[in-house]
C-alpha cells in the first residue's frame, strides 16, 4: 500500500508541468509575490462583499417564503430553485448589459471596476444562499411555528428569530455562496476585464496564464486558490463548531 | 379572573371529525383532560388557545373588568430559542410588548421562582429535558397569564423531574392562574387534578371531579381507561 | 472559550475591509481596449508605466479579440482601441464611432504546426501555397473563428490561396472559438496547424510539438492601428487622455518604447507609426 503511494507520488511527481507548479505554488507563497498578494486579495475581498451584499438579500427572500403564505410565492421559489445553477456567463454578460455606457445604469462609470465584479457575483450567488436559508429557515419553522405563534409572534419578527436561531446551519449556506463566487471566472472576466492590478482576480488570472500556455504558473495560482477556500471554510467551520457547542 | 367556555366545538381535519360537539365551561381551578391516544385532547388545546381555528362552535372568554385575557402555553417538547434561558423569557415577553427594563425584571422572577435563577445565562438548548420544560413554563409564568394550557407537559421526562415540574404549575396555579392541562398520567391527573374531562373520540364523556371520577366513573369507557383497558 | 467581544471586533474589521472594494482610487485613468496579443506577448507590461511615468495617465487594458474589442468600443465602454484588423477599424471610423486611424506598428503572423508537418508546408514561404496543401491533405487546422484580428487575417488568407476551408463541412478544420492562447493551446493538443501573430507566439510557453513552418510572406504582415473613440457619439469618452495617449503611441519616445520590446533577444513589434 505504501508503496504503491510512494510510487503514484513519484510517478505524477515526473510531469513537468505538477512538478513546476507545486515549485512555483511554494515560491509565490513563500516570497509573498506582491502582485500575487494583490490579486489574493482582492479576490477575497470582492467575493467577500459579493457575499455579504447577497446575504442582505437572500436571507429575507428566504426566510419570508419559508415563513410566509403570500401571492407569488411558490414562483419565488421555483425561480430560487432554478437560478441556483445560473451560468456565470449569463450573469456577467447581464451585468455587462446594464453597466454599459450604452446600457440603463452606463452614467455610474461602474463597468471594469471591482464593484462591477462584485455585482455580478452577489446577483449569481443570492439564488444560492436563498434557496438553501428557505430549506433550513422552512424545517425549523416546522418546529418552532406553535410555540412562536403562541408567543405572539407575526411572521416578520418569526422570520427574523428564525434566521437568528439557524444562524449556525445558515453558514453553510452562505459558505457554498462564497464558493461560487470565489470559483467562478465567467462573469468576473466579463464585467471586470481582467484588468491588470485593477480587476484581476485568481480566476481571472488563472484563465490568462492558461491562454499564455503557462500551465505550471496556472495551476500554481489554481493550487493557491484552492488552499485559500479550504482556509475560509476551515475557519468559518472551526467558529462554528465552538459556538454550536455553547450554544446547543 | 377569567371564564373561558366553548360551545358546540367542532374541528375537522381531511373529512375526518376530530372535536365533535364539545360544550364545557371551565371552571377556575385545575382541569385535566384525561383520554386515551387520538381522543382530541391536544386539538382542544390548541383551539382553546387559538392555534388552531373551529370548523364550528364557539369559544367565548370573559374576563372581570374589561382587560383582555392573557393566556399561555407549554408544549410536550419545550421549544427554546438557541439563545440564553433569560433572552428566551426576554424575547417572550417583548413580543407581548413589555418594556426591556420591566421584561428582564419580570424574567428573572420567574427563573428564580420555577429555580432556574443559576441557568440564566447558560444556553436554553444545552440545559436537560426537564430544566427545558421547567423554562418553558417560567417562560409562560413571566408573561403572567389569566389562563396556562399545559399540553402532557411530563410526558417525556423522568418521574423526578416530572415531580420538578409538577411542583412549579403548583406554584403558577397558586399565584392565581387557571390551568387547563391533558395527561397521560392517572397519577398525575390525581396529583393535579380539580377537574377531570374525559374525552373519547372527539366528544366529551365525563365530567366529574378528581374525586368522584376516579372513584366511581359514570361512563363504561372512562372505567376501562382507568382500569389500563383499551377497547379502542 | 474566545472572548465574544474579540470576535465582534474582528468581525467589524473585515467588515470595513470588505466594504473598503468600491473605494478603490480612480483618479486619471483611460480604457483601452485592446488585443490579446498585445497584453500576453507582455508589450503592454512593457510599454504603459512607461507612458504611466511619462504622463501620469494609468491605462487600464482590457485584452479582447479585435472584433469584440471595436465591439466594446462601440457602447462607450472604452476610450481608445488599439486593434489589428485595418478593414475592421476603417469601419468602426467611417460609422462615427472613432476619431481617425493611426498606424502603431507592425508585426507578422506566422504559420505553426506539428514539426513532423504532414502536409509539408515548411520552407515555401509562400502562404497560399501552404494553405492549399493543408487542404488537400486535409491536415488538422485550428482557427479562431472568433472575429479577431487574426481570424480575419486567417480568412482573407484562405480566400488568396483559393479555397473554402468550411466547404462539405471539413472535419480537418477545426474552430475553437477563443483566444490566441487558447487555441494555440487546442492545437498543441491535437497537432494541428494554426495561425497566429508573433509575438504571442514567442511568449507562448506551452508549444509540445509546434513549430513555425511559414513567415516571411509579405502577405502575413499584421498592421496594428490605435483609434480614439469619438466624444460625440459618447460624451464619457475621456477624450483629452485619451488623445495623450495616442500621441505618446505615434511619438518618438512611444515608437522607440515599442522597438525596445524584446523577448529572448528577438523584437516583437515594429514601429512604424505615421500616416494612415
Amino acid at each position: 500500500m505504501l508503496e504503491y503511494v510512494k510510487r503514484c507520488i513519484v510517478r505524477v511527481w515526473a510531469i513537468d508541468t505538477l512538478r513546476d507548479a507545486g515549485l512555483q505554488a511554494l515560491e509565490l507563497m513563500i516570497g509573498l509575490d506582491e502582485a500575487m498578494m494583490n490579486i489574493v486579495a482582492l479576490s477575497v475581498q470582492v467575493s467577500l462583499s459579493a457575499v455579504v451584499l447577497s446575504c442582505l438579500i437572500a436571507l429575507p427572500i428566504g426566510a419570508a417564503t419559508a415563513v410566509g403564505r403570500f401571492p407569488g410565492r411558490q414562483a419565488i421559489i421555483v425561480v430560487m430553485n432554478a437560478f441556483m445553477g445560473l451560468p456565470p456567463v449569463v450573469v456577467g454578460l447581464i451585468v455587462y448589459l446594464a453597466l454599459s455606457r450604452a446600457g440603463p445604469l452606463g452614467p455610474m462609470g461602474l463597468l471594469f471596476t471591482p464593484t462591477a465584479m462584485v455585482l455580478a457575483q452577489a446577483l449569481l450567488v443570492t439564488p444560492i444562499i436563498a434557496a438553501l436559508t428557505r430549506q433550513i429557515v422552512a424545517d425549523a419553522w416546522e418546529e418552532y411555528r406553535e410555540q412562536l405563534q403562541s408567543l405572539g409572534s407575526n411572521g416578520f419578527r418569526s422570520a427574523l428569530t428564525l434566521i437568528w436561531d439557524t444562524r449556525f446551519s445558515l453558514l453553510t449556506a452562505v459558505l457554498a455562496g462564497l464558493g461560487r463566487a470565489t470559483a467562478e471566472v465567467g462573469a468576473v472576466m466579463i464585467v471586470g476585464g481582467n484588468i491588470d492590478g485593477v480587476t484581476r482576480v485568481m480566476t481571472t488570472a488563472i484563465a490568462l496564464e492558461t491562454s499564455k500556455g503557462d500551465l505550471a504558473l496556472a495551476l500554481a495560482l489554481g493550487a493557491i486558490l484552492i488552499l485559500l477556500v479550504v482556509m475560509l471554510n476551515s475557519s468559518a467551520y472551526l467558529i462554528s463548531e465552538a459556538a454550536r457547542r455553547r450554544y446547543g | 379572573m377569567a371564564h373561558l367556555s366553548v360551545e358546540n366545538l367542532c374541528y375537522d381535519i381531511g373529512g375526518r371529525r376530530i372535536i365533535d360537539s364539545i360544550s364545557i365551561e371551565f371552571s377556575a381551578r385545575r382541569s385535566v383532560v384525561l383520554g386515551p391516544n387520538g381522543a382530541g385532547k391536544s386539538v382542544l388545546l390548541r383551539l382553546c388557545h387559538g392555534l388552531l381555528v373551529p370548523t364550528a362552535g364557539s369559544i367565548c372568554w370573559r374576563a372581570d373588568a374589561n382587560v383582555a385575557v392573557r393566556q399561555a402555553m407549554v408544549f410536550q417538547r419545550p421549544v427554546m430559542l438557541r439563545r440564553s434561558a433569560l433572552a428566551n423569557l426576554t424575547h417572550a415577553l417583548s413580543l407581548a410588548g413589555v418594556g426591556a427594563s420591566e421584561a428582564r425584571e419580570r424574567a428573572i422572577t420567574a427563573l428564580r421562582s420555577a429555580g432556574l435563577e443559576a441557568l440564566a445565562h447558560r444556553s436554553a438548548r444545552v440545559l436537560s429535558g426537564g430544566e427545558q420544560q421547567r423554562l418553558a413554563l417560567a417562560r409562560a409564568w413571566a408573561l403572567r397569564p389569566d389562563i396556562l394550557f399545559l399540553d402532557e407537559p411530563t410526558a417525556n421526562l423522568d418521574p423526578v423531574a416530572t415531580r420538578e415540574v409538577e411542583a412549579v404549575i403548583d406554584a403558577i396555579h397558586r399565584a392565581g392562574t387557571q390551568v387547563i392541562m391533558t395527561t397521560h398520567n392517572l397519577g398525575q391527573a390525581r396529583r393535579m387534578g380539580d377537574d377531570i374531562l374525559f374525552i373519547a373520540r372527539g366528544r366529551l364523556l365525563e365530567r366529574a371531579s378528581a374525586d368522584h371520577f376516579f372513584r366511581a366513573p359514570k361512563s363504561a369507557e372512562a372505567a376501562a381507561f382507568i382500569e389500563g383497558e383499551l377497547p379502542w | 472559550m474566545v472572548d465574544p467581544v474579540f470576535i465582534r471586533v474582528v468581525l467589524l474589521a473585515c467588515l470595513a475591509w470588505i466594504a473598503s472594494v468600491p473605494a478603490q482610487a480612480a483618479e486619471r485613468f483611460i480604457t483601452v481596449a485592446s488585443t490579446t496579443s498585445t497584453e500576453q506577448s507582455g508589450l503592454f507590461g512593457h510599454l504603459l508605466p512607461l507612458f504611466t511615468r511619462a504622463s501620469g495617465i494609468e491605462v487600464r487594458v482590457v485584452a479582447l479579440g479585435t472584433g469584440q474589442a471595436l465591439a466594446l468600443a462601440r457602447r462607450g465602454d472604452a476610450d481608445v482601441v488599439f486593434v489589428h484588423d485595418p478593414v475592421a477599424e476603417e469601419k468602426f471610423v467611417s460609422e462615427g464611432y472613432g476619431r481617425g486611424r493611426q498606424r502603431v506598428m507592425y508585426n507578422d503572423f506566422v504559420l505553426i504546426g506539428p514539426k513532423a508537418d504532414p502536409a509539408r508546408v515548411a520552407g515555401s514561404g509562400d502562404i497560399a501555397q501552404a494553405l492549399q496543401r493543408i487542404h488537400a491533405t486535409a491536415s488538422p487546422f485550428a482557427s479562431r473563428a472568433d472575429k479577431s484580428g487574426t481570424h480575419a487575417a486567417e480568412l482573407r488568407l484562405w480566400r488568396l490561396a483559393g479555397k473554402d476551408p468550411q466547404d462539405g463541412r471539413a472535419k480537418w478544420y477545426r474552430e475553437t472559438g477563443s483566444g490566441m492562447g487558447p487555441t494555440l493551446n487546442t492545437a498543441a493538443a491535437m497537432n494541428a496547424y494554426v495561425l497566429t501573430d508573433r509575438g504571442t507566439w514567442l511568449s507562448f510557453k506551452n508549444r509540445a510539438d509546434l513549430v513555425i513552418l511559414v513567415e516571411g510572406d509579405q502577405r502575413l504582415f499584421n498592421q496594428y492601428g490605435v483609434i480614439l473613440v469619438n466624444s460625440e457619439k459618447h460624451p464619457h469618452v475621456k477624450h483629452a487622455l485619451g488623445q495623450q495617449f495616442v500621441d505618446w503611441l505615434t511619438s518618438k519616445p512611444g515608437q522607440n518604447a515599442i522597438a525596445g520590446y524584446r523577448i529572448g533577444g528577438e523584437q516583437l513589434f515594429f514601429p512604424n507609426a505615421g500616416g494612415s
